[in-house]
């Protein structure tokens, strides 16, 4: 099983989700997060004097999935989110070591 | 608004008491009197629809996503000043300074009379002065400042339809011939004299004149500027939620409020019995209309949804109170609450065809003003106010005009500069993109958040 983290424009999040489910994917855990990469943050006016906003909002999709559909979870969700200016995030992928449904008690890709 | 008319025939009635002097003193008003209560209701009435441009734009503001509330703000104060400035420069001359059939005159700017300017100015005021500016029987300042306020009420109506997606300057050059050309001529034909008063059509506060016209002019732009992305997919449509329905709420209590002095004033005159009788009836006529519209948005989304829906019975108010304006003056006030009724129907099963035409109206005006505001003027037909016929003609000729020329300025405006923002842009806000700036930068996703 692979845990897969992706950091994403705020716009974007219902074309993922429809991606992901159109591929198979059962589950999806969204935040709203604020960080920098190199697209830094962006400066604002108020009242005439300007000021740097470091950080940006971004959504965090955090998704586990079956190891033979994780390559193309992954592409999934960088082509739908992508926009080709900066800012359009980032894909993380993980080793997941076992997952647990606590209603049912099934363990390993029966649980997700 | 049958300005000239209405008030001859009221002073002509003070008038004649006097000299005939069967009257009891009590019961007759001097033409001084006369002259103070007439401006002082434009005055009162004026400030009251200049809320109205409040109203809006807390009602916007409510239906908008947060990241689009600055701009809207913006847009509301901007296009206030914008109409107002314009109907000073040309707009109130093309609308009421020597009408023909189709406009007024072609001169630049309005001031007090030279009667009232030379009263004001003299060491001691000699009754020939008095006598001459009373005779007017109201202040021509008081009439431009109340005829101000209902061109930038129709400029507001525009600005609901097309948020969240336009560029700002755009939309005020838009404005600028909205009030300085599209209104005062068009308005030119009714209130100013022109071809339809001539042949009877009858708008009493204007649910043609004003809320049909920015329904039209909005419906135009609406078209030519596009759904909001991922408004319309091919599933149907995608309901994008208002941010926060209290202030939705606030902004169309005050525009019922700001309508007393729409209705209200629109009786031109308080000068009479005859005049303050009326405007009573007027009055309890738009409240009753409203409070019939808002019951039956309640009625019909429980029917049709299985929830009532707060922002349809708002929406419900606004279309009871655009139907009964063409007119208020029904003396069976049950009338009113069956007029007020439909327009809040009509308004009701608008919004769904919109939807399905892919016309993307974020706050619904144009099924408020537009549609309710067909209904009304027609209304005034059915119910003995005038000829249903005339009523159809006048409606027609403001929509083909209106459209036309909006449809026209839209797309100028849309081939050159562009009237929309970029999607990444619509994406981030217009608050980001046009301002700079947030609404609420210590809430939700804002930047001083954390």
């Amino acid at each position: 099983m692979k845990f897969i983290v992706a950091i994403v424009k705020p716009g974007k999040l219902e074309a993922i989700r429809e991606a992901l489910v159109e591929i198979g994917v059962q589950g999806m855990t969204v935040s709203e997060v604020k960080g920098f990469g190199r697209q830094m943050g962006h400066k604002e006016i108020y009242r005439g004097a300007e000021y740097e906003v470091a950080f940006v909002p971004k959504l965090k999709l955090e998704i586990v999935v079956d190891e033979r559909v994780a390559g193309q979870a992954v592409e999934v969700i960088a082509a739908t989110a992508k926009t080709d200016s900066i800012g359009d995030g980032k894909v993380f992928v993980l080793d997941a070591e076992s997952a647990f449904r606590i209603r049912t008690g099934e363990t390993g890709p029966d649980a997700l | 608004m049958k300005l000239l008319k209405k008030l001859s025939l009221a002073l002509g009635a003070v008038g004649s008491a006097f000299a005939l002097g069967a009257t009891p003193a009590a019961a007759a008003v001097t033409d001084e009197t006369a002259y103070v209560l007439n401006t002082f209701s434009f005055l009162v009435h004026g400030f009251l629809v200049m809320l109205m441009a409040a109203g809006f734009a807390m009602l916007e503001s409510g239906l908008v996503r947060t990241k689009n509330t600055a701009a809207i703000c913006l847009k509301n104060i901007a296009l206030y000043s914008v109409a107002g400035i314009m109907f000073y420069l040309i707009g109130y001359n093309l609308m009421y300074v020597d009408v023909g059939s189709y406009m007024g005159s072609f001169t630049f700017l309005y001031n007090p009379s030279e009667a009232e300017l030379a009263l004001i100015n003299a060491e001691e005021a000699t009754d020939e002065m008095v006598a001459e500016v009373v005779g007017n029987g109201y202040s021509v300042m008081s009439d431009w400042f109340f005829q101000m306020v209902f061109v930038a009420t129709t400029a507001s109506i525009v600005s609901g339809t097309l948020a969240e997606r336009i560029k700002v300057w755009p939309f005020i050059i838009f404005v600028v011939i909205l009030s300085a050309f599209i209104y005062p001529i068009q308005a030119s034909w009714t209130w100013g004299g022109g071809f339809l008063a001539e042949m009877g059509f009858s708008d009493f506060a204007g649910s043609t004149l004003v809320h049909s016209t920015g329904g039209w002019a909005a419906l135009a732009g609406a078209i030519l500027l596009g759904a909001r992305t991922g408004r319309f997919s091919d599933g149907g449509a995608r309901p994008m939620p208002g941010a926060n329905l209290p202030l939705a709420t606030l902004g169309t209590f005050v525009l019922w409020f700001g309508w007393f002095g729409f209705n209200g004033g629109s009786q031109l005159a308080l000068g009479s019995a005859m005049d303050a009788s009326a405007m009573a009836i007027v009055y309890v006529n738009t409240n009753l209309a409203a409070a019939a519209g808002v019951v039956t948005a309640m009625i019909l989304t429980q029917v049709l949804y299985g929830k009532m829906d707060l922002t349809m019975c708002l929406n419900g108010a606004l279309a009871g109170l655009v139907a009964i304006t063409a007119g208020p003056d029904l003396q069976n006030h049950f009338l009113a609450l069956i007029v007020g009724g439909i327009g809040a129907a009509l308004a009701v099963f608008s919004v769904p065809v919109l939807d399905k035409l892919k016309i993307d109206d974020v706050v619904g005006a144009i099924p408020v003003h537009l549609v309710a505001g067909i209904w009304g003027t027609l209304a005034v037909g059915i119910f003995g106010g005038g000829s249903l016929v005339t009523q159809l003609i006048g409606v027609v000729a403001v929509g083909v005009f209106v459209t036309a020329v909006s449809f026209v300025v839209w797309f100028i405006l849309k081939s050159t500069i562009g009237i929309r923002v970029s999607a990444e842009d619509e994406d981030m806000g217009l608050d980001r993109c046009e301002l700079g700036l947030e609404a609420y930068p210590e809430f939700g996703r804002g930047s001083q958040k954390m």
